[in-house]
């Protein structure tokens, strides 16, 4: 827009704090009740302005025996808990997809585009709908309340393959073609010459599946039922059930707080790596 | 060192037939170019010869050995794709290096060759950039570069000039020529541009449809092409085309003038003369209706039909001439200059 009216800049950055603010507030909020005490945060009306406890919550939650009668182990704990899952998944499903998108488009193999609508179809297939038999294999395996159990199940990705197809498709023939003469065989033309070249999709890839590893709830609720297997967005849900006692509001404040942070620190760290993969055109 | 030997070789994609028996001899050091029309196979013979692309039937030899079932870099040589396909993540070093690098030869080695091809190519300012931070003319010279490293058996290109901007173009074309013969390595050239093609080969083959129209020197070309189509692809402007009717020595024109020639030659003919050739004459059989004129400096060029048909006549005259549309010039032509073909065939039949 190369509009000039001041009366329209006006506007639009009147909807834009308001837009900002909407986002804000709930996380403001969850600030503000992670730095009172206990028995504040149950008075009528809640604060809206931070208080002094904020880092003997962080130094409860963080390091304590997780909440009276919640079952939970200390946050630190699940928080190492989520980050392997995530880890696993994101940096799984990723490895996964490169393979076999790599297999798909360099590859002439019978029945190849069987396999590709093979994968095609599991895009119908989310966990949340085979959930029951996903849940019995893993039973089977002996996998529950572990790491595999946790993360194997998701790591299988069409959306990734595709994306990843997209760009093999991208690299023009040649490239493969003077690898060839240049004496590389596959794995050597994959390692040297494509992994590079897809080095800032994988990057934003990478921001996209940790987030997705690290929001998990509804599987990691099925399969773990050990507390030191559970994670940290699990636990919340647990914190609020927690039974014969009212809601600790600032210990789960402060838990919520936690569960954002490395979700922050990875788009943060990928930043660069991700805004390149979408503007810079390199091929 | 290694000389090339093509031998009946046939490309099907399935039930299409792309390459029909090309053959051909090269000798070593020689530069041939494959030159034709879009769509001819031109890139598929070259590819099949690098070993990018399966052979159907036929064999390729490279140095007296037979390379049908060799992996491409298996069969040494080093090709230049029209849009280079440098690396685009490794350095113009990297670039250069990396064949060298995956047959294993020495880190010392590969820099001395490196620096080497370097040199020759004017490149060395920007061995440590990236491909898109050069210019086309510096990548095509990166992409001549990884190709020299190698010290291949031969060198295959694939129209690497056309991206290039038409002056630059003629300087990259003279200077691998000038390549060519100093590293005096076999090399196949694949162009659509006549001129090109006239300029750099030692040797034309002249592909249509999948077949070998003719396969000799520029200048045989020139002067004796064997077919109309060889005729009218090489040489610019293109050569005339006059249906006419051969009578034992007389041609007859379409407008009913004749002039001597066609000795021994009986029926329907396609009589050729190139533009150049046509010597203003005021007694001349050629009468020629002026259109329009090209002034290019050098010469002139007219367009014209040939005087009561409607056979599109292209003269080259020397100098300045300023001919008035609608004016009937005449003109001889010399019978060293004929090319007769057969009408139906297209094939030479005289002189
Ligand atoms: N993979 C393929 N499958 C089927 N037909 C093909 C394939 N590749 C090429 N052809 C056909 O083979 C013929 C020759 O193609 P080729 O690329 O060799 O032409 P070319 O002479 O290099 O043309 P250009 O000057 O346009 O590059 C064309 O008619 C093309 O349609
Ligand atoms: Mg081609």
């Amino acid at each position: 827009m190369v509009e000039k009216r001041p009366g329209f800049t006006i506007v639009a950055h009147i909807v834009l704090i308001f837009g900002v603010a909407l986002v804000a507030l709930p996380v403001w909020i969850t600030f503000v009740g992670a730095s009172h005490d206990g028995a504040r945060m149950l008075q009528a009306p809640i604060p809206m302005w931070p208080g002094d406890q904020f880092f003997e919550n962080l130094r409860q939650t963080f390091f304590g025996r997780g909440l009276d009668g919640s079952r939970t182990a200390p946050v630190w704990m699940m928080m190492f808990n989520s980050l392997v899952m995530a880890m696993m998944i994101a940096v799984g499903k990723i490895a996964i997809s490169l393979l076999s998108a790599f297999a798909i488009v360099y590859f002439k193999f019978p029945f190849r585009m069987g396999f590709f609508w093979l994968i095609f179809i599991t895009l119908m297939l989310p966990v949340e709908v085979r959930i029951l038999p996903t849940f019995e294999v893993v039973a089977d395996l002996g996998m529950l309340n572990s790491y595999w159990g946790l993360t194997v199940p998701l790591i299988a990705s069409a959306t990734a393959t595709f994306m990843f197809r997209q760009v093999f498709l991208t690299i023009p023939d040649e490239m493969l073609e003077s690898a060839r003469i240049d004496g590389a065989g596959p794995m050597r033309f994959f390692w040297d010459i494509l992994l590079p070249l897809s080095r800032t999709n994988i990057a934003a890839l990478f921001v996209i599946l940790f987030i997705y590893g690290w929001n998990q709830y509804l599987w990691p609720l099925l399969i773990t039922t050990d507390p030191d297997m559970m994670t940290i967005v699990v636990s919340i849900k647990q914190m609020l059930e927690a039974s014969e006692q009212t809601p600790q509001w600032n210990i789960i404040m402060m838990t919520a707080l936690l569960a954002m942070v490395p979700p922050i620190f990875v788009v943060i760290a990928m930043q660069k790596l991700f805004v390149k993969g979408l503007t810079e055109t390199d091929k | 060192m290694a000389e090339i030997k093509l031998d009946s070789l046939i490309k099907s994609y399935g039930p299409d037939q792309v390459l029909h028996h090309v053959g051909a001899d090269i000798e070593d050091g020689e530069f041939i170019v494959i030159v034709g029309p879009s769509g001819c196979g031109k890139s598929t013979l070259l590819r099949m010869i690098a070993g990018l692309e399966t052979i159907t039937s036929g064999e390729v030899s490279i140095g007296g050995k037979v390379v049908n079932g060799l992996e491409p870099a298996d069969r040494d040589i080093a090709m230049v794709f029209q849009n280079y396909a440098l690396y685009p993540h490794m350095s113009v070093r990297q670039n250069m290096a990396y064949g060298l690098k995956i047959r294993g030869t020495p880190k010392a080695e590969i820099a001395r060759r490196v620096q080497e091809a370097a040199e020759i190519l004017e490149i060395g300012a920007f061995l440590d950039r990236k491909p898109r931070q050069l210019s086309g003319g510096q990548r095509q010279r990166v992409a001549m570069g990884r190709a020299i490293v190698r010290d291949p058996q031969v060198f295959l290109f694939d129209e690497p000039l056309s991206n290039l901007d038409a002056k630059l173009r003629v300087q990259m074309r003279l200077e691998i020529r000038k390549l060519q013969k100093r590293l005096g390595v076999t090399s196949i050239f694949v162009t659509h541009d006549q001129v090109e093609a006239m300029t750099l080969g030692d040797r034309l083959m002249v592909l249509n449809g999948g077949y070998v129209e003719q396969f000799g020197t520029p200048i045989e070309l020139y002067d004796r092409p064997e077919t109309v189509f060889v005729a009218g692809f090489i040489g610019s402007p293109a050569m005339n085309f006059l249906p006419a009717e051969a009578d034992g020595g007389v041609v007859t024109l379409a407008n009913g003038v004749s002039l001597p020639g066609a000795e021994g030659v009986r029926g329907k003919i396609t009589f050729g003369v190139r533009p150049e050739h046509l010597v203003p004459d005021a007694a001349g059989p050629i009468r020629v209706q002026v259109q329009v004129f090209e002034a290019l400096g050098a010469n002139t060029l007219v367009h014209g039909v040939l005087e009561g048909t409607d056979t599109e006549l292209v003269v080259s005259l020397p100098g300045h001439e300023t001919p008035t549309p609608g004016d009937v010039l005449c003109y001889a032509a010399p019978g060293e200059h004929h090319h007769l073909f057969d009408a139906e065939s297209g094939a030479r039949i005289a002189p």
